[in-house]
């Protein structure tokens, strides 16, 4: 009976959440070779054609997930703010790899824009930190459960997107990063008050390990659906999906 | 006589209580499974859940999974507690329920003394066992409400006392019902009746 579910997964997803694992410091090794065993595990007498039905019901029910939850998203409600003495230091670290392999970003880096945004100039960091800045103490709420309060600071996201001309009755706003992260949010996310395009965290500029140059932090969203070290924003109306979205974890993803 | 033959064809259990009762016992089961394979992820003791008897593979798998079978599992629970309601039901099978006529019953049954001819009427300890497991899976509900959306429910967000406790309250809301349940299953085991009454009402 057991066996049976474990074979309701896709062994591409096991593998795929099991290299993010591997990425914490520390249980690399063991992890490398916990994952050849489990790969191993996997291929032997898997039948994974007859648990398709089952993954394909999850997956339509997962879509079903995300309307319910445009939903029941309430555009002027505002997630809880903290005071600063409640912002949980050090502040954890978490990506798809370890903290040694964080992008590094040069001096001469910038912004695309494309999709439909009516002006697709490029960004510089300066002239990003030159528009009008704003701050918020939030709760950032993890997939797997934990979370941590931090202080971020950056541009309104709805003020950048009004401002660059982006198309804000299209559906989607899409994010590429430095990192080969890549995912996307609705409209209604991006258009939130708490929606920042984060330039520091805790008052200095945005550490590399948190998403330098920039993040986008939505206290409405669970962590994977903040981008970082982001490159590229996009706006369309086609679902541009995102890497973690594309293996299982609900698109919608709110808080 | 004649009110026997009455009696003995209007059934023990409701054909909606049978249904509801065990599409709720399928949805409960992958829930509490799922949701320790969520726990897994972030443990919030000093333990996790073994592998094996956890559902999804992964926590993405375990999530779906999660929040599948909540659907199920609070569109029958409403079913369920409205139809108890509006039927009378819990009036006539769950009142009167006192302190002093648990106590006994408890008694009676450590002493297994406790007597079961008659199916169709709970005693104490069975009242206030259904009864608290209920309220045990409106808890969930409210507490995993928060933990889901705490950004949209902020009343059931104070209520739990944040984030973080409401993680707390769900899981003992959740050991709760694992208790009740491996105690319904002895109980079931014991007086092996009750589960043909839940199978054909009778
Ligand atoms: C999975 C195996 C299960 C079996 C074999 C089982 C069996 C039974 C039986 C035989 C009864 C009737 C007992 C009696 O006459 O006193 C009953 C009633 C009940 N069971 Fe279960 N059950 C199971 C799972 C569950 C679960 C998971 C829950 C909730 C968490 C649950 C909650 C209840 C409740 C609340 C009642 C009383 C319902 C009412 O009278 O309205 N059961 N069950």
């Amino acid at each position: 009976m057991m066996k049976k579910r474990i074979q309701l997964l896709d062994e591409q997803l096991i593998i795929k959440d099991a290299s993010k694992a591997l990425g914490m410091p520390g249980r690399r090794l063991f992890g490398k070779r916990a994952l050849s065993l489990g790969a191993l595990s996997m291929l032997s007498g898997c039948g994974l054609t007859n648990e398709n039905s089952v993954e394909k019901m999850l997956m339509s029910i997962s879509r079903f997930n995300d309307g319910a939850q445009a939903l029941l998203f309430d555009p002027t409600q505002l997630a809880q703010t903290y005071p600063e003495s409640m912002i949980t230091t050090p502040f954890p670290f978490n990506a798809f790899y370890a903290e040694s392999e964080v992008p590094e970003i040069d001096e001469d880096y910038t912004l695309e824009l494309s999709g439909m945004i009516a002006n697709k100039d490029e960004w510089t960091l300066a002239a990003l930190t030159a528009l009008p800045q704003t701050s918020q103490i939030t709760r950032h709420i993890c997939v797997e459960g934990w979370s941590a309060i931090g202080k971020w600071g950056g541009v309104m996201f709805s003020d950048f997107l009004h401002r660059v001309g982006a198309d804000t009755t299209a559906k989607f706003v899409g994010f590429r990063c430095a990192d080969d992260y890549f995912t996307s949010i609705d409209m209604a996310t991006a258009l939130h008050p708490q929606t920042l395009l984060t330039l520091t965290y805790a008052d200095q500029v945005l550490p590399a390990k948190y998403g330098y140059p920039m993040k986008l932090r939505m206290p409405t969203k669970l962590g994977y659906k903040n981008p970082k070290h982001i490159t590229e924003i996009f706006v369309s109306n086609t679902n541009p999906g995102g890497y973690w979205e594309d293996q299982g974890y609900n698109w919608f993803g709110g808080s | 006589m004649n009110s026997l033959a009455v009696e003995t064809t209007k059934p023990i259990h409701p054909a909606w209580m049978r249904i509801t009762h065990w599409l709720n016992a399928i949805a409960v089961v992958i829930m509490v499974m799922s949701g320790w394979k969520i726990y897994n992820a972030s443990p919030i003791f000093d333990f996790k859940f073994l592998g094996a008897i956890t559902l999804g593979g992964w926590l993405g798998g375990a999530i779906q999974w999660h929040f599948a079978a909540m659907w199920l599992f609070a569109v029958n629970g409403v079913f369920y507690i409205t139809l108890n309601i509006l039927g009378g039901r819990y009036r006539a099978k769950f009142w009167p329920i006192n302190v002093g006529g648990f106590l006994n019953d408890v008694k009676q049954a450590l002493g297994g003394r406790l007597a079961h001819d008659d199916l169709s009427k709970y005693n104490m300890v069975q009242k206030s066992a259904y009864l608290l497991v209920t309220l045990a899976l409106m808890i969930l509900i409210l507490s995993g409400l928060v933990v889901w959306k705490s950004v949209q429910f902020p009343l059931l967000l104070s209520l739990m006392n944040g984030y973080d406790n409401a993680r707390i309250v769900h899981f003992w809301a959740m050991a709760f019902v694992v208790i009740f349940l491996a105690i319904h299953l002895v109980m079931v085991a014991l007086v092996p009746r009750t589960l043909l009454t839940m199978f054909r009402g009778r």
